[in-house]
């Protein structure tokens, strides 16, 4: 399916004919899919469907490994990021990423952030004080961690490291939060305020959240794409597949049909 | 839409009884509104009395009922289909237990009319024909919804106005008796009181007929033209 361009929308990735080989093996074909710019983006579907595989490709995670294949086109301001002529570390400062497991570096929270902010970009001292902050803030963790910017980001709890890790991902200012069911390892209260926050982070980044979390996926984001065995099945504005899923295919795997 | 079974049989379970109940609620709402006007026409003041006494029943369906739904809500967190099925169902139970409400008014407004020892009483032939078009729209509701039939519905909906048109019959009727005989105003407005609850009767059918199109086809169909409410009713235009 080609979904339409919808009206008042800014695409920021376009995903045309996209096909994606583990060695021999297709694990997608021909996705073909809009992200749009300051909106949430869920990736909805059953273990394997290839929702976590598309993920890693908007930021090249798959370059690490030699045998896995990408073929088409996935577009990010114009450019084909798919192309060799495009640099990774580029890429990443432009589409950070945040896992299911927490994964703070073994180092002070302070350098937690600042240590990717370097990579990309000569600060100041003070201009380095004030990005660390910003993150912090941005990433609702600024209360409990500015007394503690020199502890190790080990000490924080699951959910709080979890916001530092996206702390972490929009310190370098990208422009799109890439999220690998980042609630999944974390109890309800924590879940919820990561969800909270990613409707505030939704005002400065475009997110891609995949989640096993349906409900999840209903609650925080504007569309929903359901995948099934390497498959866009059906793309829509959340609160319609939720509702009314165009497809039998989403229907029966959001109601829990799925044998 | 063919609807496969859930991964959890339980749920699967839940919804069943659910809707069993729903049906079991609907019959016996028909059962109240039929023996209501039967009653009526023959005079019959015990059963009158009974239907009086057994709204109760009808009461206690409704709250169990969206007692149920607000359980599953809880439990399982329904989507789409699901989620379309317990919001219709805790509305037509609210127009079935109006349904009850209106078997009892019949009932209540009969025995006056009794009591006033009329030797006529008018309009009774019509009541119990409008009164046989509003238990066969309700049956049909409930069969549709047994079904997930929406086009069955949507015939149910454009039945409703055969009931409207047989009302404002018997009111130009009571009015042109009334007129002749001033003494018979009373008993009349008693009537048109019955006439008016079975006219209810049909318009609850066709809000359940109603959501019976909103279950299956997704779509809010209770404020639209009855041409766009059929396309709807076929899931013209859907991709799936």
């Amino acid at each position: 399916m080609n979904p339409s361009p919808m009206p008042g929308l800014t695409t920021q990735i376009s995903i045309r004919k996209f096909d994606f080989y583990y060695g021999k093996y297709q694990a997608l074909k021909n996705i073909n899919l809009d992200v749009y710019s300051r909106k949430i983006t869920s990736f909805i579907g059953p273990s394997g469907c290839g929702k976590s595989t598309l993920l890693r490709t908007l930021n090249r995670m798959y370059d690490l490994y030699p045998d896995q294949r990408a073929v088409g086109e996935i577009l990010l301001d114009g450019r084909n990021i798919l192309d060799r002529g495009v640099s990774v570390n580029e890429l990443r400062a432009k589409v950070g990423m945040v896992f299911q497991k927490p994964t703070p570096f073994p180092m002070s929270i302070y350098e937690n952030i600042a240590f990717g902010v370097r990579l990309h970009e000569q600060l100041s001292r003070v201009e380095m004080d004030d990005r660390v902050e910003w993150a912090l803030r941005k990433a609702a963790l600024w209360e409990e961690a500015k007394d503690k910017l020199q502890y190790s980001g080990m000490s924080l709890s699951g959910g709080q490291q979890q916001r530092l890790c996206i702390a972490r991902g929009i310190a370098v200012k990208p422009e799109v939060l890439l999220l690998d069911e980042p609630t999944s390892a974390l109890d309800p209260i924590s879940t919820m305020r990561i969800e909270e926050l990613l409707n505030e982070l939704k005002e400065d980044f475009t997110i891609v959240i995949v989640t096993h979390n349906m409900q999840q996926a209903a609650r925080v984001s504007d569309f929903t794409a359901y995948m099934y065995l390497g498959e866009l099945i059906e793309f829509g504005v959340t609160d319609e597949v939720f509702v009314k899923p165009k497809m039998k295919a989403t229907e029966d795997y959001i109601t829990g049909r799925f044998g | 839409m063919v609807v496969s079974d859930h991964s959890s049989r339980r749920f699967d379970e839940e919804l069943d009884e659910l809707r069993t109940r729903v049906l079991q609620m609907g019959g016996l709402v028909e059962q109240q509104i039929h023996d209501a006007i039967e009653a009526f026409g023959v005079g019959d003041f015990e059963q009158l009395e009974q239907i009086e006494n057994d709204d109760h029943r009808v009461n206690a369906h409704e709250v169990g009922i969206d007692e149920a739904c607000a359980l599953i809500i809880a439990r399982r967190q329904p989507a789409a289909v699901d989620l379309r099925m317990l919001m219709g169902i805790s509305k037509i139970v609210t127009d079935l237990e109006r349904c009850g409400d209106k078997a009892a008014k019949i009932a209540r407004k009969a025995k006056g009319i009794f009591d006033h020892e009329m030797r006529r009483i008018p309009c009774i032939s019509d009541i119990r024909e409008m009164g046989e078009i509003a238990v066969r729209l309700l049956r049909a509701a409930l069969d549709a919804f047994a079904r997930q039939d929406a086009v069955g519905a949507a015939a149910i909906v454009r039945d409703d106005v055969a009931i409207d048109e047989k009302f404002q019959a018997i009111t130009r009727q009571l009015i042109t008796f009334m007129m002749e005989d001033p003494r018979t105003i009373s008993v009349a407005l008693e009537i048109l009181f019955i006439a008016k609850a079975v006219e209810r009767v049909g318009d609850h059918a066709k809000n359940i007929a109603e959501q019976i199109i909103y279950i299956t086809r997704g779509t809010d169909v209770r404020h639209v033209t009855w041409d766009q409410l059929e396309r709807d009713a076929k899931g013209d235009g859907e991709n799936a």
